[in-house]
């Protein structure tokens, strides 16, 4: 077994003095109070996530107004958390099959993305929303009317998911 | 004594009592800043004009606290000790000299100290070694392991640094020849400040101030991972703010003492060439002396946010091994000096 072995410091006459040792301590800290601050004054300078960050799951809206939903119920049923209800209904579209509601549970999703991942359509996607504040408990729960986002908006989550997997 | 003099003495008192309050809560806010400064933060900010009411949305929130009482405490010394610090930390100030000039108030000459007693130094340093009863007492009384630990720790470290702080002492009054702190200041004219003619004295005086103090790097009573919170742990509410109140009470007199006794107090130098009026001076004496304290307050929080804290047999290696010879040594040196030139 390797062994490490210290020699012992010893220290100078001027480092015995302690004196000198504490001005220059003093010095590197007031120079660091002349720095540049590191704070984020936050909720007037708000952060902008990266596109690989999980935020709130939204539901995306093409231009033509129609989400690209089909309701097929993957991302309720992957869901960990159980936090997604999808109950489906026929519509005279191509895609047919559209999401008469689509709730989204806010105090239970855990943000793990399994449903961006399972999503055959590309219809949920983790938008960059971290701003998620209740007061009361129906509040929570999103609905369409919430989850609803322009393809526009979401555009650079889109392109990393393209990008990534 | 009249009547009138003794309505002077109480404005004296009243004005010192408001300055130094506000003091206290500004470096509460000084404190916070400069701590966030020195990590590259930015600092308090949100109440009032850049923070600055933020100490008093603090003492509010302190006040509307619960005042808790241990079961197992001592009702009556725990309710005494915050009063002891309290009342130390604020009467040390009374013998402190402001400025040299007199002003004219209700027809007589006002000196600017407002207790100007012959034996001004002993009189701090009785005070300041009462300040330990305080500390000590809230440690007993609070029936708790951790405030006991960081009683005894704070009665140890003050009586060991009190014995540095008073031989620095002696140091000055050789050369200066005098107890009365008014004479102290007068003493040092010009550029004859005692740091300069005593600079031993002067860094065994400023440690030994820092450990009368509790301040980092000796704030071994109140070491938070150690001792939970020290000798006020079992403290809430009014009595602790009385203790938070008096540790920075404590550090406004011994910036203030340490700049009466080594940094010339309220002197300017060559001021007198300039030949003012008397009222223009006293402003100027009044100004010095702040600006000095102001900048030994900054001192001791610079200190604070630079230095670890020690470890307690280190503390008190430094105290007995190395800081108390130093200073006999000072006396010793001084004595020799002034018989020589004498």
């Amino acid at each position: 077994m390797a062994t490490k072995t210290h020699e012992k410091y010893t220290l100078t006459f001027w480092e015995k003095l302690y004196i000198p040792e504490i001005l220059k301590g003093m010095k590197l800290t007031f120079e660091q109070m002349l720095k540049k601050k590191e704070t984020r004054l936050y909720p007037e300078e708000k952060w902008i996530p990266p596109a690989s960050y999980r935020g709130a799951p939204v539901l995306v809206l093409e231009e033509n107004g129609v989400e690209r939903c089909v309701a097929c119920g993957l991302c309720s049923r992957v869901c960990p958390a159980l936090a997604i209800e999808v109950q489906a209904a026929e519509t005279a579209d191509e895609k047919e099959r559209y999401p008469e509601l689509f709730e989204i549970n806010m105090l239970r999703c855990i943000f793990c993305g399994f449903c961006e991942e399972v999503c055959p359509e590309e219809a949920i996607v983790m938008s960059p929303t971290y701003e998620l504040v209740f007061t009361e408990y129906d509040q929570a729960v999103f609905g369409k009317d919430k989850l609803l986002t322009p393809a526009e908006d979401l555009r650079p989550r889109l392109e990393f998911l393209r990008a990534h997997r | 004594m009249e009547l009138i003099d003794i309505i002077i003495a109480l404005i004296k008192i009243l004005v010192m009592f408001a300055v130094v309050l506000v003091t206290v809560a500004e470096l509460v806010y000084t404190e916070r800043k400069i701590s966030a400064w020195i990590q590259n933060r930015i600092g308090p900010n949100r109440v009032g004009w850049k923070g600055l009411l933020q100490p008093y949305a603090d003492v509010i929130k302190l006040l509307l606290k619960e005042d808790i009482v241990p079961t197992a405490a001592n009702r009556f010394i725990h309710t005494l000790a915050p009063i002891i610090s309290i009342g130390v930390a604020f009467s040390t100030l009374a013998v402190v000299p402001i400025a040299g000039e007199t002003i004219m108030m209700f027809g007589r000459e006002v000196q600017m100290v407002i207790a100007d007693v012959n034996i001004g130094i002993l009189y701090v340093l009785a005070l300041t070694s009462m300040g330990v009863y305080g500390l000590t007492l809230s440690g007993w009384s609070s029936n708790n392991k951790y405030s006991l630990l960081g009683g005894l720790r704070s009665s140890a470290q003050m009586i060991s640094y009190e014995l540095s702080m008073g031989l620095s002492v002696i140091g000055v009054i050789m050369v200066t020849g005098t107890l009365q702190l008014t004479d102290i200041v007068a003493h040092q004219s010009g550029w004859m400040w005692n740091m300069i003619l005593q600079p031993v004295g002067f860094v065994t005086f400023v440690v030994a101030a820092f450990a009368e103090t509790n301040r980092t790097p000796f704030d071994l009573p109140e070491a938070e991972p150690e001792l939970v919170g020290g000798y006020h742990t079992e403290y809430s509410s009014f009595k602790f703010a009385l203790f938070f109140l008096a540790e920075y009470a404590n550090m406004i007199t011994a910036s203030a003492v340490i700049a009466t006794l080594y940094l010339g107090g309220w002197q300017v130098p060559y001021l007198e060439l300039l030949e003012l009026p008397s009222a223009i001076v006293v402003v100027l004496q009044i100004l010095a002396f702040v600006v000095k304290v102001a900048f030994l307050l900054f001192v001791f929080q610079w200190v604070r946010w630079t230095v670890p804290r020690f470890r307690y047999d280190q503390l008190m290696d430094l105290g007995w091994k190395v800081m108390l010879p130093i200073a006999l040594a000072n006396v010793v040196v001084t004595g020799i000096v002034i018989l020589l030139l004498s």
